[in-house]
Order: C-alpha cells, then structure tokens, then sequence
C-alpha cells in the first residue's frame, strides 16, 4: 500500500487487490484501523439489514437529501466527497440497504464531523430505518461510529481510471480550464 | 449549577504561579496508595476555594491518575471498563495514530512515561521557588509516610522571562484564546465564541449535543471529574533561531517568519489584524487579540497561512463542529531560558502541558490526529502543524502571497514529545471515593 501511494501517478490507470481485512498493515486510527488509501481513494461501503416495512420511508428520504442539497450545496464539503451512493436490494425476503462514498481522507479521521452533519441534514433518519442502530445516537456520537465500523465491507479490489486524484485537485483543474478558456475569449 | 466545590480547580482557574513542579507516582501496593491520595487529597484545592481568595494562596495542588493507577488502587473490574477505551490503553499506546513517531516515540520518552506503573500525577503549582522547595519538602515527608508510593521521575517548572506576560522559549506569548465554560461567570473576550456547555470540559453535564454519554461508573466518579493529556514538548530553540536566520535576511524579515508559522507575532498580535507589521499594544490587549475570523478576514490564508500553528489549532469558523473540538489548555514552561544570540546548549527546555477535555477521543485526539498531523489539512498536501506536528525534514510549508507563494521545503522539528501521558482528573468526591477503596462500604 505504501510504495504504490508514493508512485500516486493519476495518467496511469491502476488497481489494487486488497486483503480480507480491509488493509495491508494495521494502521491505528483513533476507532480502530484505518483503510487504505486506494486508486479510488478512500471509501467504505456500508451494509446493513433494513426494518421490515421501512423501504418507502428510506427512498423517501432521498428526496430530503436531495433538497437538502440544493440548498446548501457546500453542506457535506467537510467529509471531502467525490461520490456517495444509497442502494437498498433484497436478499431472500429482506431488504438491506448499501451507503457507499469516495472521499479523499480516512474515514476516521472526520466521523464525528461526518456523524454531526448526518444528524444536521437528515441523513440520520435514513439510519433510524436500521436493524441495531443505536438508539441514543444523537447524544453519543461513539455509538453512532460504531455501527458504521460493525457494518463496514472492506473491498476487495478497486480500479481508478484517474488513480489518487482528489476532488479539490478536479474542481481546481475545471475551474482552472474554466478561467483559462474565458482569458482566450477575451484576447480574441 | 456548576459544583464549584467539587471541581478540582486546574479545570476552571489559572492561577498565578510562576514556578511549579510535576511528580509521577507509582503505587507498588494499594493500600499505600490510598493512604497517599487520602493525604493529598486535603491538599488539592477546589475551583470555589481557589476562586474565593487566589491571591491569598501561593499553592495549588492537582491530583489525577491513568487509567493502571485506577486499578492499582483497588479499583472493581466494572467499574475499570466503564472509562472510554483510549483512557484505558493510555496515551503510550495510542503513539501512531498521535504522530508519536521516530524521536517522538513513546521508547525514547522519559521520566518513565510511557511505563504502564505510571499511576498518578502530583501538580504542583507554586508563587515562587521558595514555595516550591517547601512543598516539595512536604511532599517527601509524605511519601516517607505513605510507603509503597515510589517517584517515578519529576519535573521542575519555570516561567520563562520576562515574566510579565506568559510566553514559551521560542517567545511566543500564550494563553490567548481559552474557551469559556458556560455557567463559569467568566466572559469569553471578543473573537473567542460564546460560551460552551459544561459537558465538553466537565464529566457528568450536559454537553453541545446534549446529555452526557459513556460516563464512567459508579455515578461518584461520573461527576465534576475530566480527562487531561499531558504533553511534555521539548522546545529545540537554537534549531527554531537559525531556521529564521536562514530563511530570512533581515531581523524583520525572521520575525514575519516566526509570525507566519504561528499565525501571530510573538507578541501575540494576529496576523489577521496586523498582517504586515508586529503590534505589541494589540497583542497584549485581551479585548482585540482574539477577535478575529478567516472566513471572512482571510479566506485564502494571505495573513495568516493555512497550514500555521494557530489555524490548524482553532480553524475557528472554517472548521465544521467546531464547539464539539474545544480544549482547555493549562501547563507552563520548564527548562532554563537560552539568551538571544546564544548557540544551542543542548540543555532541555521545553512545554509541559495539560488539555483538559471530557473526551481525549473527540478533542484531544482529533486535534492531534487531523489538525496538527493529517498531511492534507485544508488541502495542504504535504504539511503539518510547523510548530508542533510530526516532522522529519520532508514536509514543507507554504506561505500564500501575491503574485506567487512562497514555499519552505524541508521543514526541520522544532519540538519532541519527551513524554505524555492521559490522566483522569476526579472530583473531590471521586478522590476521596478512590482513597476509601477496600474499606468497608466498597
């Protein structure tokens, strides 16, 4: 894991097979071993059974983060995100739910931060709808990072086309494109 | 509502001592170590006597033990799982994820720090060396008493001159921006946030996001305590001086330099407010040297660079759940002063400090693990704290500037972490509860 992010090269495609446990050497962070940084950065894949009859209630509030959103669009900037995705799917007769995120900092070093904003935006509630979610979350915040720990699936491979590239390094280099296209327009 | 006369007073007053002294114990038996805490327990003044006549005592006694003393002096196994995991692997333990690393690492700590027969701390803070001596001579009689209650090792506070303002040996001033405890009757000075539930800093109150969780048991030991890390910071001032001289060519020029790594002039003036020349008036007046933001003041770091000591500290509103990161700082310097001009006698001199917070977790790790050590703070990449993060000559620092920043590469450490230790610091209560041990009723 080391040597491959020292040769961080975002030209060249790369992927990398990762261990049943999730990481290479135990690297402690302050709730347990962090997870590598990968050619898809860091991430984690959340999974978890649902509360029979809550689906609805759950893709409602998809919505809400979707409005959410809109309006504050600077929001979730602190867990440095590229892409979060919710996916609920059955196995048998349950239906489970699956949170997914690509961010460009170990998980652990912001989860109270993550946890504080989940509870501000209402992201919460979507995890009200899982089996063995504390209760008193909002008041302990540990609780709530446990659960996630609990539920965390390791990959065992991940791919980056444009390996180790953060999001802010992206919006610098579209803004960068943006400003240099407007000074050619206004030379011409 | 706050239980003045329960709270050990280090967590609520600063008090005016100018020397002091740290003694580390270990208990080979229980029974002396009871006896002993019984003993100084008497001596250990709440924050309703310190408050009531601080200028009358020239003592101030502290008593706080880890998590190995709990259970060396008898405490039940219940009741030792019930404290927050980090306070029962102790700080030793934690070295990595701290950035307690290389030199820094908890082997090469001494004083026997990172030793699990690290029980307990004795602080003492004293008016002068005169007070000190005779406290410590007290003290010794004590232990003489109290036998089974070895000294691990101790250190010898000093101020360092002048002592009319306090400053650390690289000569910034400190103690600038403490958060106020709701319900302290103290008021917060300009710029520094409105005042912040008891919780955050006192066991068994509510805190920012409500009633208090994962208190340790039994409920005698739920309340009115905290948790402190002891940092033991050694301070590498003939290193920090030539790494002025070198990147900068007139005495100006070196004092924008230590400026830019603190985020303040060592007067203590903001950049933020003086961005171009040191104000000493400004930064000695307590109402204006805190009152300042960089969201709006200064968002790309122009004055006060992203990556400096201060703003890693207390981004202030460009931290997201910032009241949930606070910590109260209290500690002094020690070793002897080095005179301007004077090479590097290798003598150690240096910070020993406490953060107090009710969760070393939340607050005292977090701190640490991101804001001083995470490489990629505010998209830094390759930086950390210039003053007090991990550093082995291959981080940098850059300082924004029109038309183009100027970047130091090869930042040398400016400081090694000698020792630390996390303690828990009980009500006056708990340490009579914790004396009593094994006698009856427990």
């Amino acid at each position: 894991m080391s040597d491959a992010t020292k040769k961080e090269d975002w030209t060249k495609p790369a992927a990398m097979a990762i261990p049943k446990e999730g990481y290479f050497k135990v690297e402690q962070g302050r709730y347990g071993p962090t997870f590598p940084k990968t050619p898809a950065n860091y991430g984690f894949t959340i999974i978890a059974k649902i509360k029979p009859g809550r689906e609805a209630a759950i893709r409602e509030y998809g919505k809400k983060i979707e409005q959410t959103i809109r309006d504050l669009p600077d929001g979730l900037a602190v867990l440095k995100l590229h892409y979060l995705r919710w996916v609920l799917f059955d196995i048998g007769k349950d239906t489970h739910f699956m949170y997914q995120g690509i961010f460009d900092t170990d998980f652990d070093k912001y989860t109270e931060d993550a946890v504080a904003l989940f509870g501000k935006y209402g992201i919460n509630t979507v995890f009200e709808n899982l089996e063995g979610f504390p209760e008193d979350w909002k008041t302990n915040a540990q609780s709530f990072v446990k659960f996630v720990r609990e539920h965390q699936r390791p990959s065992f491979l991940e791919y980056g086309e444009y390996p180790y590239v953060s999001a802010e390094e992206i919006k610098k280099a579209l803004r960068l494109k943006a400003a240099f296209s407007d000074a050619l327009d206004q030379m011409q | 509502m706050l239980e003045f006369d329960d709270i050990q007073h280090i967590l609520i007053t600063r008090v005016p001592a100018l020397t002091g002294r740290y003694e580390f114990l270990s208990f080979k038996s229980a029974a002396a170590g009871r006896d002993w805490l019984a003993a100084i327990s008497e001596k250990v003044q709440s924050a309703a006597q310190v408050r009531a006549g601080p200028t009358q005592d020239a003592r101030w006694v502290t008593v706080a033990c880890t998590w190995n003393g709990l259970r060396a002096l008898g405490l039940d196994e219940k009741s030792l799982a019930s404290f927050p995991e980090e306070f029962k692997q102790g700080m030793a333990a934690r070295a990595e994820m701290l950035g307690d690393t290389g030199p820094n690492a908890p082997a090469q700590w001494a004083g026997g720090l990172a030793s699990t027969d690290l029980h307990a701390i004795a602080i003492l803070f004293a008016k002068d060396a005169a007070e000190r001596g005779r406290c410590q001579a007290e003290h010794e009689k004590l232990l003489a008493k109290a036998k089974g209650v070895e000294v691990l090792s101790s250190l010898d506070l000093e101020a360092t001159p002048p002592f009319d303002y306090a400053h650390d040996h690289f000569g910034y001033r400190d103690r600038l921006s403490q958060p106020v405890i709701e319900g302290s009757g103290e008021e917060p000075t300009p710029g520094s946030g409105a005042p912040l539930k008891p919780g955050e800093f006192i066991l068994g109150y509510p805190d920012e996001d409500g009633p208090p969780a994962n208190q340790p048991q039994p409920a005698v030991l739920s309340k009115n305590g905290s948790y402190m890390a002891y940092r033991r910071l050694e301070e590498h001032v003939g290193k920090f001086r030539d790494f002025l001289r070198e990147h900068g060519k007139t005495p100006e020029e070196q004092e924008l330099l230590a400026a830019k790594l603190m985020g303040r002039w060592r007067s203590g003036a903001p950049l933020v407010l003086a961005p171009d020349k040191d104000d000493p008036a400004l930064g000695a007046d307590p109402k204006r040297n805190n009152d300042f933001n960089y969201k709006e003041m200064d968002p790309h770091g122009y004055a006060v660079p992203l990556g400096s000591h201060i703003r890693r500290m207390n981004p202030r509103d460009t931290a997201a759940n910032i009241n949930r990161r606070r910590m109260i700082r209290r500690g002094a310097t020690y070793g002897p002063p080095l005179p301007e001009g004077a090479p590097d006698d290798g003598v150690e001199r240096g910070i020993a400090a406490f953060v107090i917070c009710a969760s070393l977790v939340r607050q005292f790790e977090f701190a640490q693990n991101v804001w001083i050590n995470d490489r990629n703070f505010h998209e830094l990449g390759n930086e950390r704290d210039p003053i007090i993060g991990t550093q082995d000559g291959t981080l940098e620092f850059k300082i924004p500037k029109r038309p183009v920043r100027r970047k130091i590469t090869g930042l040398p450490a400016f400081t090694t972490v000698r020792g630390g230790a996390y303690f828990f610091l009980p009500g006056l209560k708990a340490l009579r509860y914790l004396a009593s041990l094994g006698k009856g009723a427990a």
